[in-house]
């Protein structure tokens, strides 16, 4: 997946970050550290802790409403913690302005939900550049960085469709286009195959987890399917608002 | 294991509970299921447990391709269905020799030359219709449902031992092995992956119970230790 057209955000930045190190464990790019966060009076989080390393991929099961959408937001800056802290690399991420936050969103982490959630107004290789042009890159090279991802992603000759024009799996790779097309650092996927058949989540699996390791960009995948999880390196469970794991061994 | 042979319901759990109890546990676990209400459990489920592939309606559905040697009907049941535990030369012949008994197939005659293949098998009508309606009946039902699994669960609650993480760490093992099956799937030739993909999907029902069983413990363990 050779992409001679890069977009602004990202590389730069890209294995640039200091990372914290933890002698138990792997070298931390991202890390919640004892979350709490209520909704009203419904607690959400309640302690939550998970760090996950460099070019890891990390599933982050549990229940409904257990609270681990919430902890992949408060991981992405989308969010805001009661009390506890969220590090990416060196840069503390909760305290941050909410300029400061989207900023790096935007630059830096990329994002996949569950209904891919495309602008319909868009055509399909814009929804992917959007990434690109809302950080400032013309549009050209946007769509050319776009289109690269369309070959890769089995999408040839769907650029300029429109998302009524896509089937879920095409919509969805489309998502996971957009999600890469910057080459986020931390690739957020919240129930990506959530809405598709097996076979096309299966496929939209396949090709998040190639490219991810392409790309050497980590992953924090929400799911309850046990089948998508099986692509992670390895999967924490969210129960109660607190993280624990399933082999013993630190979240 | 093939069917019947766990057709007392209970006899399923004592056997589980003799292996892994001793003393005063294996009594309660004997008394309990001596006790056990009939409702507790499925009506398939005693006649269900791994009932093994059959091994002469497959073999004759491979004949059914062709007229073929002994040897072959070994070397593609091995590649397609072994799993890994190839079936014996013995086995084979003597099965064929059953078939052709039964007027499920035909020995041809003997064939002049060297080596130990004298004669191929070819298929009859009755073995076709055999093989025919073996593939249209669909197989009994199986409750995804591990028996070691269950029992365990089981004896957990009614001894008050921690079900919980029992499951947790069975849930680890399952996906352990699913992350395995997958990572076997990449790359991996149609037929591995087909394999796998039916190795995933049980596995995902067993979790899929494990899930609702961990949501369900209080209300189970009142159930057991009443």
């Amino acid at each position: 997946m050779d992409r001679p057209h890069r977009g602004p955000a990202g590389h730069a930045l890209k294995g640039g970050a200091a990372v914290t190190t933890n002698s138990a464990g792997p070298t931390r790019l991202i890390e919640a550290r004892d979350l709490v966060l209520s909704f009203g009076s419904t607690p959400a989080l309640r302690g939550a802790s998970l760090g996950v390393g460099q070019g890891e991929i990390v599933a982050v099961m549990g229940p409904s409403g257990s609270g681990k959408s919430t902890l992949l937001h408060c991981m992405a800056g989308i969010l805001t913690p009661d009390r506890g802290e969220v590090w990416f690399g060196a840069q503390r991420l909760d305290t941050l302005s909410d300029e400061h936050r989207s900023e790096l969103r935007r630059n830096r982490f990329g994002f996949v939900f569950q209904y891919g959630q495309l602008v319909p107004e868009l055509t399909a290789e814009e929804n992917v550049a959007l990434p690109l042009l809302l950080s400032g890159t013309r549009r050209g090279p946007a769509i050319t960085a776009a289109r690269d991802w369309f070959p890769t992603l089995g999408l040839d000759g769907l650029q300029r469709r429109r998302s009524g024009e896509l089937s879920g799996g095409q919509a969805q790779r489309v998502a996971l286009a957009r999600g890469m097309v910057a080459r986020p650092e931390v690739l957020f996927a919240d129930e990506p195959t959530g809405s598709l058949d097996s076979v096309s989540g299966e496929l939209v699996m396949d090709l998040l987890t190639a490219a991810a390791r392409e790309h050497g960009t980590t992953v924090i995948l929400v799911t309850h399917d046990a089948r998508v999880a099986a692509y992670a390196d390895r999967e924490v469970i969210v129960r109660d608002g607190v993280v624990g794991t399933l082999t013993g061994a630190r979240p | 294991m093939g069917h019947g042979h766990l057709s007392g319901r209970p006899s399923l759990l004592r056997a589980d509970a003799d292996r892994g109890l001793d003393g005063e546990a294996r009594e309660r676990a004997a008394d309990w299921s001596r006790n056990l209400s009939p409702s507790y459990f499925p009506g398939e489920y005693s006649q269900s447990i791994l009932p093994v592939m059959s091994v002469p309606l497959t073999l004759l559905g491979l004949l059914e391709r062709g007229p073929s040697h002994g040897y072959d009907l070994k070397r593609d049941y091995d590649t397609y269905f072994g799993q890994g535990k190839p079936l014996r030369y013995s086995q084979v012949y003597a099965t064929l020799s059953r078939l052709a008994r039964d007027g499920k197939a035909a020995p041809g005659p003997i064939e002049q030359g060297a080596g130990p293949e004298r004669r191929r098998y070819v298929i009859t009508d009755v073995g076709m219709a055999d093989v025919e309606q073996w593939l249209a009946e669909p197989a009994p039902p199986e409750p995804d449902l591990q028996s070691e699994l269950f029992a365990k669960v089981v004896l957990a609650l009614m001894l008050g031992r921690p079900a919980a993480s029992y499951l947790d760490a069975q849930r680890g093992a399952h996906l352990q092995r699913m992350r395995e099956l997958t990572d076997l799937k990449r790359g991996g030739e149609p037929l591995t992956v087909l394999l796998a993909d039916h190795s995933i999907y049980r596995l995902e029902a067993d979790l899929r119970w494990i899930d609702h069983t961990a949501a369900r413990l209080d209300t189970l363990s009142k159930a057991v230790q009443q």
